[in-house]
């Protein structure tokens, strides 16, 4: 067992331990090909495409028309709102949630998570029953002799719903760099002396800045996308880009004309993700999970 | 010190004001004996026996948990060997080509994940002469794609933060390569595997926008039939369903959070001997 035999059998296992580091990932790899690329590949064929799929640029002269400039619009708008509005609510929580101690934080952060992980369309439909002209907030209203006012189907209403379903996911990211942020760095700025405005300003927001980004990436696609909401919420006056695509689909069954749509707004996002990245450069963490 | 103690319990109180009200509205009406939104007609369980006698809900609720659990273990297995292998690949660009294209469908809208896989569903279909393109199959597919992210995330920072030589020990006591992975390398990430699987499986559960561009006819998952009730007129087994599902999140969730407390204090435990074993030596 000595010299050539222990020495083949070393090289053996050496090879067949790369061998198997090596196409480990290989199914991972043919898959991601196969169900994330090529699809994505077809949706630009489909885009480029008329329904005899003969090459046209119809789908996308029929797209930047006044009629959906105006709805691409107003999914920016609203999206854009909503994540703002997400971003000055849901920072002050993070930060709040990163202060607590450590037993506290375990449960605020269970607590944050569990309506994320309850369906969206159940969340958006709990804000029907409370908004509907006969809900919970004007009969409230009602009984102090206000009302009832009209709450459904506004552009306030389809904002909220975008808030309230997707506000956790700006809290966790903007918690998960709260938590790493050392607190000798506070304590020195305090020593340097500034006060407590200046350390929130001067340490630990230039310090959350990749979480910031990731949580308006997180709130922003969500919102600039949904097409449940806007029904929902918004009763159909206020179409987005979403439900352009939904109905490209199930009513106009132009598939080709909705491959046009979701390539111009994965292009929106693409350029939008790459000027967020120029704010953040560095990989410092921010992820959903801490 | 005190006032700000005050102002950060407040604002945190009334963040969960706002995330749990909605919630807990729908839990109080799954209660009602009227089918009444805004007055209380008294306490039944009604709803919760209609929800239960409709049979379109429950197969629904079994088709949800047929698709989570196999695409959950689907995505687990492949994730797992994948994290393996691509914690290994020694040239730089390959491991992040292969990360960014696994990250897609996380980036991406799900609208667009489900436009995608649906148009190459059809053409593929249309071209094979399938009556019918879209199937159960097709759903599967769709939800293993967008869970194998979630098992990477959590297996990968195990990987990496293992101790290199300890694979390496077992194959020089003799282990075979599998031998090694089975019994050294695996238990070790096994915390991340469990994560992982469980956020695969929530995320297939949870799961609408891919799940309606992807469906076929014949097979119908509970965010499916949830889309389909709102379509219709009210009715208060919705909030039935909704309690029910809010308190299945809830008892997962203190399992994961029961199952990573014990994975650090078995870490802490390891840290404490080999400090130990680290005085023995010195």
């Amino acid at each position: 067992m000595t010299g050539a035999g222990a020495r083949r059998k070393e090289v053996k296992k050496t090879v067949i331990t790369s061998l198997l580091s090596r196409f480990a990932a290989a199914p991972h790899v043919v898959w991601s090909v196969l169900f994330i690329v090529v699809p994505l590949i077809f949706v630009a064929y489909y885009a480029f495409t008329d329904r005899n799929f003969a090459f046209t640029m119809e789908n996308f002269s029929a797209f930047f028309t006044p009629k959906y400039m105006q709805i691409l619009g107003r999914s920016v708008k609203l999206a854009v709102i909503a994540t703002l509005v997400c971003l000055l609510i849901g920072y002050p929580a993070a930060y709040y949630i990163a202060r607590a101690n450590a037993k506290r934080q375990k449960i605020l952060i269970m607590l944050i998570m569990l309506p994320m992980w309850m369906n969206f369309l159940i969340r958006t439909y709990a804000w029907m029953v409370i908004l509907q002209d006969t809900g919970i907030f004007n009969s409230v209203i009602g009984a102090i002799g206000l009302g009832p006012l009209k709450l459904m189907y506004t552009e306030g209403a389809v904002v909220l719903g975008m808030v309230y379903d997707y506000l956790p996911y700006m809290i966790m990211p903007i918690y998960s760099v709260m938590v790493k942020l050392d607190p000798r760095l506070v304590e020195a700025a305090y020593d340097l002396g500034c006060n407590p405005a200046q350390v929130v300003r001067k340490v630990v927001i230039p310090q959350s800045i990749p979480g910031v980004v990731s949580g308006i990436m997180m709130v922003f696609v969500p919102s600039i996308s949904t097409f449940y909401i806007s029904q929902k919420l918004g009763g159909g006056n206020f179409y987005l880009i979403g439900d352009a695509i939904e109905t490209q689909v199930y009513t106009a069954n132009n598939l080709h004309m909705a491959a046009a749509i979701s390539l111009v707004l994965m292009v929106i996002l693409l350029a939008g993700m790459f000027v967020m990245n120029r704010f953040s450069d560095d990989s410092a963490g921010g992820g959903l999970i801490p | 010190m005190k006032t700000s103690k005050f102002v950060s319990r407040v604002y945190l109180f009334l963040i969960l004001l706002f995330l749990f009200a909605p919630i807990f509205v729908l839990i109080f009406f799954s209660f009602n004996a009227g089918k009444s939104t805004s007055v209380f007609a008294g306490f039944s369980f009604r709803w919760y026996r209609n929800l239960f006698e409709d049979e379109a809900a429950l197969t629904a609720l079994r088709n949800s948990l047929v698709l989570a659990v196999t695409s959950g273990a689907i995505a687990t297995v492949m994730g797992t060997f994948a994290a393996y292998g691509i914690s290994r690949m020694r040239r730089k660009y390959l491991r992040t080509a292969v990360m960014s294209v696994t990250n897609i469908p996380m980036m991406n809208p799900d609208i667009i994940t489900g436009i995608s896989l649906m148009l190459m569903f059809v053409f593929v279909g249309t071209m094979l002469g399938l009556s019918e393109s879209l199937s159960f199959v097709t759903m599967l597919i769709a939800h293993v794609t967008f869970g194998l992210p979630y098992v990477i995330m959590s297996v990968m920072p195990k990987f990496n933060q293992m101790d290199k030589s300890m694979p390496e020990a077992a194959l020089d006591l003799g282990c075979t390569p599998l031998q090694s992975f089975f019994k050294v390398e695996l238990p070790e990430i096994m915390p991340g595997v469990m994560t992982g699987g469980i956020m695969a499986f929530t995320m297939s559960l949870d799961d609408f926008v891919i799940s309606l561009f992807t469906k076929g006819s014949s097979f119908q998952t509970l965010p499916l039939y949830i889309y389909g009730m709102t379509k219709k007129s009210v009715s208060p087994k919705i909030y039935a369903l909704a309690t029910i599902i809010f308190f299945a999140i809830l008892i997962l969730l203190l399992v994961t959070n029961f199952i990573s407390a014990k994975d650090e204090k078995t870490q802490a435990k390891l840290n404490r001997s080999l400090r130990r074993a680290d005085g023995q030596t010195k």
